[in-house]
């Protein structure tokens, strides 16, 4: 039977940003979650640091919901035989997996932090690794630990370095400000990037994770515009008669796809952003929309409500005939892939709500992974684990997660305002 | 002959509202205002309004924006600027052919004046597909006012699918109320 956790994580940020604070509640984990113990990590520095490295970790295992993480006092000592002891304590509580770090100050703003991952059953040492980092570092740096425990436990990458972009709406009726903002995967770190008073929708991260596309509908008018984030700048790359909607980047970030309906109604474009040369990929009376590029950059898969209602096509870059992929239902839209492209995540409706399903596309298989009412816009985690979308709660727009196959659940809420459109980075790549 | 008689009708509301709420005015315009200007607004908080001798409005008249203009005039027909729609339906109810129409007829006559019909969906369905959906429905707006002889760079359609909704539950009654065109006038 799957049990609800129900546990609150207040999420409190040492740095409070113009617009509140996501919180990330689990509200369904998984039955057989791996025992794991992280202890806190011993530490010689200074001063008290701003981040617990080992509650990092814990949450970003814990929130996975493929873990049960405890918690422990720090060894006294980094000796095998301290080590051994431990991995005996901790196998006699049936806790199979045990992680023990170090954090040391080797200078004015310069850390070392180092961890350990222990096989309690076999009293082994699976895995230890160290870094060199700042202050500000040690929250990333505690990400990364979790992704190797991840990937070692699991066998596939974590992401939880990774970031989200997403769009909060604060105010009612005329005094609407939408901002389009940033945090860690987490909810940490929220950081706003764009604000307007007018609807700013459809963000999109280029594969580098430095750059935001995004819609903006400021004065009166839709346009395309693409956001570097380090510094702000930004350009309008599509601003025609119409529409202008639904960037997406390709996988090797030279062309962006979108929606433009300056020849009479909505087609799917290709924008060479170096040259700027536009073409028309999609030619069809009916409504072509939602682009997402196949993770071989060789075909798009799109929206369209060519057989009367909107069902997932497939096209190639180069042309020819569009492939409907989806069957299941009257309403199949806006579908995102994993970079595997062995899955499609998309809105489905089901006797009128508006769900998240997985389609497997080597079976065929749909799953419904949700149970909303309106929920939408998913966005797959880079390693295909995770879907975060759109729903809304108590009336409210929330983000919630889910895993691909339904059996984790997490939800984010934003303390005021609603919050939509989440957009999942792809893997950062640390720099080593 | 039909659009010259609404003309003479808008020109006399105006000319009747100018006479009853502002006083200043009504000792002004008659002798003092050079009869072919347009609107001025002057510091001490007093206007004078210019009107041409067929009963037109004098160029330059601020028609979105001047509270004498027929379309600031909660009596006339042109008041009502909402346009509503069945579920998933781009289609003109009949009950606002003649509110299109007059709309049409009103902005053709005034050259100077430009409409953007701005379509809108409810919250149901993906959002980029819903800006598709509220698209279609400005369009089919559109049609109906261009028959009435618009100019076609008088007229933008722009869609914001769900984003800007007025009713704000998520039920039929608000969903009734989004799905929506808004006729909004501006200078051009």
């Amino acid at each position: 039977m799957r049990h609800q956790l129900l546990v609150l994580f207040a999420l409190l940020i040492w740095q409070v940003p113009a617009h509140a604070v996501l919180e990330i509640e689990i509200t369904q984990g998984v039955e057989g979650a791996l025992p794991i113990a992280v202890l806190d990590f011993s530490s010689k520095t200074t001063g008290t640091l701003a981040d617990d490295p080992a509650q990092v970790v814990r949450s970003d295992l814990y929130r996975s919901g493929q873990f049960q993480t405890q918690e422990g006092p720090a060894l006294a000592q980094r000796s095998s035989a301290e080590y051994q002891a431990a991995t005996q304590r901790w196998k006699v509580k049936q806790v199979d997996y045990l992680l023990t770090g170090h954090i040391e100050q080797q200078g004015d703003d310069r850390y070392r932090i180092e961890f350990r991952l222990f096989d309690t059953l076999k009293g082994e040492q699976l895995l230890g690794r160290s870094a060199l980092t700042t202050a500000k570092g040690i929250r990333l740096a505690a990400h990364r630990i979790s992704n190797y425990v991840y990937e070692k436990l699991l066998g596939t990458p974590g992401a939880f370095d990774t970031r989200v972009a997403y769009v909060t709406v604060q105010g009612v009726q005329k005094k609407r400000e939408y901002v389009l903002q940033v945090a860690d995967a987490d909810g940490h770190n929220p950081r706003t990037v764009f604000t307007s008073t007018q609807p700013v929708m459809s963000p999109a991260w280029s594969p580098d994770n430095k750059r935001l596309a995004y819609v903006s509908f400021e004065g009166h008018r839709a346009s395309v515009y693409i956001q570097e984030l380090a510094s702000g700048k930004r350009e309008k790359v599509s601003s025609q008669k119409g529409i202008n909607g639904a960037p997406a980047w390709s996988p090797d970030g030279r062309q962006l796809a979108l929606v433009l309906s300056r020849d009479g109604n909505p087609e799917i474009y290709i924008l060479d952003l170096a040259s700027k040369k536009l073409r028309r990929l999609t030619n069809h009376r009916s409504i072509d929309t939602e682009p997402v590029w196949h993770p071989s950059g060789n075909s798009i898969l799109f929206t369209s409500d060519r057989s009367g209602a909107p069902q997932i096509y497939q096209k190639l870059i180069r042309g020819g005939k569009a492939t409907r992929i989806s069957y299941d239902g009257p309403y199949n839209a806006d579908p995102d892939v994993t970079d595997d492209a062995r899955r499609l995540a998309m809105v489905h409706r089901s006797n009128g709500a508006f769900r998240i399903a997985v389609k497997d596309l080597q079976t065929g298989l749909l799953t419904v992974v949700t149970q909303g009412r309106l929920d939408e816009s998913p966005s797959l985690s880079p390693n295909g684990s995770m879907i975060i979308y759109a729903t809304e709660d108590k009336g409210r727009g929330v983000l919630a997660g889910v895993s691909v196959d339904g059996r984790v659940r997490q939800i984010l809420r934003l303390t005021d305002g609603e919050v939509r459109e989440p957009a999942w980075s792809g893997f950062t790549k640390p720099s080593k | 002959m039909n659009s010259r008689v609404v003309l003479l009708l808008l020109a006399s509301i105006a000319f009747g509202l100018s006479a009853c709420t502002s006083p200043q005015v009504k000792d002004n315009v008659p002798d003092e205002a050079p009869m072919t200007s347009g609107t001025e607004q002057q510091g001490d908080g007093t206007a004078t309004y210019g009107l041409n001798e067929d009963g037109t409005y004098a160029e330059g008249f601020d028609f979105v924006n001047d509270p004498q203009s027929p379309l600031n005039d909660p009596q006339s027909p042109l008041a009502e600027r909402i346009i509503y729609f069945d579920f998933d339906s781009s289609q003109i109810r009949d009950e606002y052919l003649d509110l299109i129409a007059a709309h049409g007829r009103f902005v053709a006559e005034h050259s100077g004046l430009g409409i953007r019909l701005e379509g809108h969906t409810d919250e149901r369905g993906t959002r980029e597909y819903n800006v598709a959906l509220g698209e279609n429905r400005s369009k089919s707006v559109r049609s109906l006012m261009e028959l009435q002889g618009v100019a076609a760079d008088q007229l933008e359609v722009v869609s914001y699918g769900e984003e800007l909704p007025i009713a704000f539950g998520h039920d039929e009654m608000a969903w009734a109320k989004n799905r929506r065109v808004e006729i909004v006038y501006e200078a051009r």
